[in-house]
């Protein structure tokens, strides 16, 4: 990799495990659970993310030294709802039905705790290119993490994925449904998102020793 | 009767954090003592109260579609409703910021207690989801609009609270070591949210779940009537059985 130095692959790395932004820093949990029931929306999210992750790290990088400190929230928020609404113009052009299905949570993106903090902890004190990483690295991240509680949910709770039928028809009883094998309607209403967001944390932080909590 | 539905609505039903996951990240990482999530929960109460209805004026006369009508005719075709994230996100960091002002002028005891948590509040999702929850479900009038806005101002201090009354005590419990502190937390409010999923069947009317409910209730009359039946045959049976004995 000559594009990318060290530290710079460390910027990227670190944020899609030991530094999780959902599961280690806890930012940006509201958008997470809510749309997670089935796997095309996560996606969708978490590509809007990384572009509003992205660009807006850039830009708030490039202007760090002209922001005044006392309104520089305000700042911030700006840049924010503008690329948001960038995100929720293209995605009523090109995916109504996802849009309308994703209804409030594109806007929520504007507080997605990950994007502010980001932005107060990175971009306001590095230069563009580092902020770009950075902004990608974490959004890749979280991106995971929806991935993943959206890939079990859409699994275990309606058999499908991505709408098609990968473990068979639970009506006609084909695959494994004619063994017997019953979808768990429990995994797509919203309290499981809690829970399964809550057993990757204790996957991870069982493997990874160094990340428990003191009580 | 509308205001009181709407109320127990916002608070139960559809409670913020139960139903929709907003406001997280300050309700999972300012959960720690009862005192400061009291302190939290207030302001958010305080803000919401003042931002929705605020919001609704903007919307109502600004954003939708045809709103700018009181400016003249020739404003009726408009729709700046794309504008809405950045309006309502600069109402709220602007309230937020003149409450502040005003309470430290005022009331500096409040201040001290609800200081730290007022700037947080700016980006806590819970307040915008309020603003575009109200904006998507048509609220009619200021007035719901503003109980809106305190209702669910009060599902989520309901929440914080009880979630963080929760973590004072299971310090003295034995959690396994990686589900300490943020893993517990997370699948105790998944527990809470299934016990606040009960309240669904709480109110009727308005709502896609009225049918199911009235089904439900014409499932147990037939039931009920199905019993009388029973209970009838079994009198005559015994009226007969009588008979058979004193014959």
């Amino acid at each position: 990799m000559g594009l990318l130095s060290k530290k710079d692959r460390k910027l990227i790395l670190d944020p899609l495990a030991d530094d999780n932004p959902i599961t280690i820093q806890v930012l940006g949990i509201c958008s997470a659970l809510a749309i997670t029931a089935q796997l095309k929306p996560s996606i969708v999210m978490a590509i809007s993310v990384l572009f509003v992750m992205g660009v807006g790290n850039v830009v708030i990088s490039l202007m760090r030294n002209i922001i005044p400190s006392k309104i520089r929230i305000i700042v911030q928020l700006i840049v924010v709802a503008t690329l948001v609404i960038i995100v929720d113009q293209v995605l009523k052009a090109f995916a109504y039905e996802l849009s309308k299905e994703l209804s409030v949570f594109i806007g929520l993106i504007i507080t997605n705790c990950i994007i502010m903090g980001r932005f107060e902890a990175f971009a306001l004190g590095n230069g563009p290119w580092k902020s770009f990483l950075d902004g990608i690295g974490n959004a890749a991240g979280y991106g995971v993490i929806l991935i993943i509680v959206g890939f079990f949910r859409e699994l275990l709770g309606s058999g499908t994925l991505f709408g098609f039928k990968v473990l068979g028809d639970s009506v006609e009883k084909t695959g494994l449904y004619a063994i017997g094998y019953e979808n768990n309607g429990f995994m797509v209403l919203p309290p499981m998102a809690l829970i399964v967001v809550g057993i990757i944390i204790w996957v991870q932080r069982s493997r990874n020793k160094a990340l428990i909590e003191e009580n | 009767m509308e205001h009181l539905e709407l109320f127990f609505k916002s608070i139960f039903v559809d409670n913020m954090v139960f139903a929709y996951f907003l406001g997280m990240c300050s309700y999972l990482a300012v959960s720690k003592k009862v005192s400061t999530a009291v302190g939290l929960g207030a302001a958010v109460i305080f803000v919401l109260t003042v931002t929705v209805p605020l919001n609704w004026l903007l919307d109502q006369y600004i954003l939708r579609e045809g709103a700018l009508t009181w400016l003249g005719d020739e404003f009726a075709d408009y729709d700046l409703s794309f504008l809405s994230f950045i309006l309502f996100i600069a109402t709220i960091a602007t309230m937020v910021q003149l409450v502040e002002i005003i309470v430290e002028k005022f009331s500096p005891s409040l201040y001290n207690s609800l200081g730290i948590f007022l700037p947080l509040i700016a980006v806590n999702c819970a307040i915008l989801g309020g603003s575009l929850f109200m904006q998507s479900r048509d609220i009619a009038t200021f007035d719901l609009a503003l109980n809106y806005g305190f209702s669910s101002g009060i599902g989520w201090f309901l929440a914080i609270v009880a979630i963080a009354a929760i973590r004072e005590k299971i310090r003295y419990s034995n959690v396994p070591a990686p589900l300490r502190g943020l893993g517990i937390t997370f699948i105790i409010t998944g527990l809470m949210a299934i016990g606040f999923m009960s309240f669904g069947g709480m109110l009727t009317g308005g709502d896609e779940e009225t049918p199911s409910l009235d089904t439900n209730t014409e499932n147990i009359g037939i039931e009920a009537q199905d019993e009388n039946l029973n209970n009838t045959e079994k009198e005559t049976a015994q009226v007969e059985v009588s008979e058979l004995t004193q014959q």
